[in-house]
């Protein structure tokens, strides 16, 4: 080793010293920086646009976001917006309770899933979705379909819950296992170009879901997403607008004494709109909040509170098998041009379902203008004028629910004979037998 | 009699030809009540009969029907026997179950 080796060796040596030293510090730094700090540097950064907002009470508020559990039941319409301005808000753990899987006609409104997510469980998606904009969410899963067995083992331990669902039965279940956990519920739900928001059991002392809906509505009368459709952004915003109220909870913007029971009607069309309605107290009378109770944790899992009974279903096997059709048998009989029988095929679907998709030979006759003719043939005649007591009817519509109440119409009071409808509808139809009609 | 202002929301409107909001004159002898709207609105604004139970059940509203008073819900009005005044708004929402 000659002179200038040692030398620069020397000086190797000095600088590994240095930098040893410098790194040293650092460490400690970064051990000081863990006690003097809540939330690490990278929290700091991710969050500042957030904890500058003086309404959220900064770093406090933060913590408090970071420090709170949320279970989101649905990762649908509204989950699906709901869930990353959670995530990124910084809730420490997000739950998520779904067992449905993605489906292409979801993608258009439920927008956290993605095309190459096509049959994967939404919860899944979702939760790779979040981590993915937020690693520090603790993101659990729960792909089941929520329960009176189930729901108070899952609904244990978080602190707000989310009601992202679209029954009724799911809406009474949730607000009666939140009551009796004491956990706050934010509520809300969407169709066409509506949505609704409210928060159930506020602190133990707002209302739940039975104190504004004590009786549910007839099964009738009430319409999901997949039949009565939706526009995304609507209901999104309605999604969007939970997660400002969940965020205000978890800072405390509410309290017992500035709380009063809502709810908020968002309309999307023709004008844009945001009603905010005062809506009753909690009611003496609720059989789950009330004076006397008898909705609780026991009735509840023991299965006696019934919400299939008390919801209802609808009925819609009201046919014989004899006057009903396979989509084979009509396929053979109606639709195969050798043995064309003749007939008059009836699609009693809404005219805007019919418009977007149809047999060409079928007439449309949507299921509610049946129903107001009476029974009156000579009204029936107005609109298919070569139809007689005899004449041989096929009655079709989407999922052959309908087309049953049509087929009941047709025969018992219009008195035609020869009516029978197509079972599964023309969805069956297009999934059995002809794939390249356009399916919505 | 009264004039208020009469709003059908949720998907109501369907059975009040798709119009959203109307302007009604209730002609009968003072006090009107929110109970002489609802019979009102049955008897001359419901077109077709079919549809009558869309709106009423029991001699009520609908279960699933929020029923709304200057944006206030009704239960905390008197329900039916609150007194209307010109120009109230009284709104009548289905509840939504979509999610």
């Amino acid at each position: 080793m000659n002179e200038h080796q040692q030398g620069s060796t020397a000086s190797e040596l000095e600088t590994l010293r240095l930098e040893n030293a410098k790194l040293r510090d650092q460490l400690a730094r970064m051990q000081d920086n863990k006690k003097d700090y809540p939330l690490s540097l990278e929290e700091y950064q991710r969050y500042g646009r957030q904890m500058i907002v003086e309404e959220t009470g900064g770093v406090a508020g933060q913590v408090k976001i970071k420090n709170t559990k949320v279970l989101v039941v649905g990762a649908g319409g509204l989950g699906c917006p709901a869930l990353p301005y959670l995530a990124g808000a910084g809730v420490g753990q997000i739950g998520i309770v779904d067992n449905d899987v993605v489906e292409t006609s979801n993608l258009h409104r439920q927008v956290l899933h993605d095309s190459s997510r096509v049959g994967m469980l939404k919860c899944e998606s979702a939760r790779q979705s979040i981590t993915k904009l937020n690693p520090h969410v603790n993101v659990v899963t729960y792909p089941v379909r929520l329960n009176s067995t189930n729901a108070f083992e899952i609904f244990e331990g978080y602190d707000y819950v989310l009601d992202c669902t679209d029954s009724p039965l799911t809406r009474y279940l949730v607000s009666d296992v939140a009551v009796n956990l004491g956990i706050t519920v934010v509520s809300a739900s969407g169709l066409g170009t509506e949505g609704q928001l409210t928060i159930l059991n506020f602190n133990n002392m707002g209302p739940c879901y039975r104190c504004f809906y004590p009786t549910p509505p007839p099964p009738n009368a009430v319409t999901s997403c997949q039949e009565g459709g939706v526009i995304g952004p609507c209901i999104g915003l309605v999604g969007t607008m939970m997660a400002v109220e969940t965020l205000k909870l978890i800072l405390g913007v509410y309290t017992k004494e500035n709380f009063k029971p809502f709810l908020m009607l968002y309309s999307g069309f023709p004008q844009q709109s945001l009603r905010n309605f005062k809506m009753r107290g909690r009611q003496d009378s609720c059989l789950c909040c009330g004076k006397n109770r008898t909705i609780t944790k026991e009735t509840i899992e023991k299965g006696e509170i019934n919400y299939e009974i008390f919801c209802g279903s609808r009925n819609y096997n009201v046919c014989q098998p004899d006057e009903r059709l396979s989509v084979e048998a009509f396929q053979d009989l109606y639709k195969d041009n050798d043995r064309k029988t003749s007939h008059i095929l009836m699609d009693v679907r809404p005219s805007h379902h019919y418009e977007i998709s149809h047999f060409p030979e079928a007439i449309n006759l949507p299921v509610k203008k049946l129903r107001d003719m009476n029974g009156d043939i000579k009204k029936l005649q107005e609109v298919l004028p070569t139809v007689g007591k005899d004449s041989n009817i096929v009655v079709l519509c989407r999922h052959g629910n309908d087309s049953q109440i049509a087929t009941r119409l047709l025969k018992d009071e219009f008195e035609l004979s020869n009516v029978r409808d197509v079972r599964g509808g023309y969805f069956k139809y297009i999934d059995d037998i002809d794939q390249n009609i356009p399916k919505y | 009699m009264v004039n208020v202002k009469v709003e059908f929301l949720g998907g109501l409107d369907a059975i009040f030809e798709k119009q959203r909001v109307h302007k009604v004159t209730v002609d009968k002898e003072d006090p009107v009540t929110v109970g002489d709207l609802i019979e009102h609105i049955v008897s001359t604004m419901i077109k077709n009969p079919n549809d009558v139970t869309i709106f009423i059940e029991d001699d009520s509203i609908r279960p699933g029907i929020l029923t709304l008073i200057n944006d206030t819900d009704w239960e905390l009005e008197g329900e039916k026997d609150c007194v209307l005044e010109d120009g109230d708004i009284v709104s009548f929402t289905s509840t939504l179950h979509g999610g």
